[in-house]
């Protein structure tokens, strides 16, 4: 974004894609937050994959690309504990929308999107690798950066910063 | 008129020389390095082979891609938790006699990449010969470095080489570290309790005092 453009403020209206998913569908829009001209919809887990396919298949989204699926930790203090962020380009709308899955610490499950678009392949292999997510019915949920034999989730806030012992070759 | 004229008529057909000279001679003037560029290091590790700095005068500028083929390792960069197997592993395969550089803060001790990701010291997993400071060090110093090997392998000798089979060498355990090698040492060998590196980092201990 430009400098002299006007950072988007949260009362502008929401984007058109963002009305029909809660008109069509209501039951899969749990909250619409809007910050920085971005918009980002929570979506209950179980209704992730067909979120994901109907936002790619409506002609009136038609999101084709996946840009990134990520992890975020809260902290272990925090309920919900883990995100998992899919950030969502249309090449033909040239529009934007982050989808945001809650997870608590205890049941880390989320349904993998590889059948929607190939390439969460890898990036789920690393919200896996990285936060201890894992993704139901993914073909190959290894890890993609850490060490097989590695334990534990690095990118979670209880890691220890030098990790554990037998690992760290000190 | 070469010199090998002038020599062949000031010196009589035989010479006599301690073995370890010759050899050590030899040796030192073609220490062939192995490619291990893994960071900025190595930018300037290029550059030492340039014509403008021309390792090349020392007899070191033929980078070898491969292990069997080289004579000393420049580890130039920080070597992570997932590449040090892999090191270890083209240590193995080079022939002896072998040496090792450590080029760089990274290398020499992790650097300021003071984590779990990466190894605290590439010495933790072959051994160094010659520790370069800097980050990263100009290439004057990876030269100053391959001088310094240089001496050092004129003052070894050829009885003291320990020529360890590589079968031998890829069971050893390096002190501290797991064995590492192709995985199946790291299956076998059963690892203590888990448990929270209990040393503070460099950095919380200058946060607390």
């Amino acid at each position: 974004m430009s400098t002299d453009q006007p950072i988007e403020n949260s009362e502008a209206a929401p984007p058109p894609f963002v009305a029909l998913l809660q008109r069509e569908y209501p039951e899969w829009v749990g909250e619409v937050i809007a910050a920085f001209g971005e918009y980002t919809v929570v979506v209950p887990r179980e209704h992730i994959v067909a979120a994901c396919s109907f936002l790619k298949t409506s002609p009136e989204t038609h999101f084709n690309f996946l840009a990134d699926i990520c992890g975020a930790d809260r902290g272990p203090e925090e309920e919900p504990r883990f995100e998992v962020n899919y950030h969502l380009f249309s090449t033909t709308k040239h529009h934007r929308v982050r989808l945001k899955v809650l997870l608590n610490e205890e049941d880390t499950h989320v349904e993998t999107v590889t059948g929607v678009w190939k390439t969460a392949n890898w990036h789920e292999r690393e919200t896996f690798d990285l936060f201890g997510v894992i993704f139901d019915g993914h073909p190959d949920l290894r890890r993609i950066l850490l060490p097989d034999d590695w334990q534990g989730h690095a990118l979670r806030k209880d890691f220890p910063l030098r990790g554990y012992e037998p690992y760290s070759l000190k | 008129m070469g010199l090998e004229n002038k020599i062949a008529e000031a010196l009589p057909e035989v010479l006599t020389t301690r073995l370890d000279s010759l050899i050590n001679w030899a040796r030192k003037s073609s220490l062939w390095p192995a490619t291990f560029g893994l960071a900025c290091c190595a930018i300037e590790m290029m550059n030492a082979t340039s014509s403008r700095n021309d390792l090349a005068r020392f007899g070191s500028e033929v980078f070898r891609a491969s292990p069997r083929q080289a004579d000393v390792m420049i580890v130039s960069g920080r070597v992570s938790r997932k590449m040090a197997p892999v090191l270890r592993r083209i240590y193995d395969q080079m022939p002896e006699p072998k040496w090792v550089i450590s080029m760089g803060a990274c290398a020499t001790s992790g650097g300021v990449f003071d984590n779990y990701a990466i190894v605290q010291g590439v010495d933790k997993i072959v051994p160094v010969d010659v520790y370069i400071p800097g980050c990263p060090p100009r290439p004057e110093m990876l030269i100053h470095a391959v001088m310094m090997l240089q001496e050092k392998v004129m003052k070894e000798s050829v009885r003291d080489r320990r020529d360890v089979p590589e079968a031998e060498a890829r069971e050893a355990v390096v002190p501290g570290t797991l064995p590492i090698t192709d995985g199946s040492t790291a299956r076998q060998n059963t690892l203590p309790e888990s448990r929270p590196y209990t040393i503070a980092s460099r950095h919380e201990r200058r946060r607390s005092s």
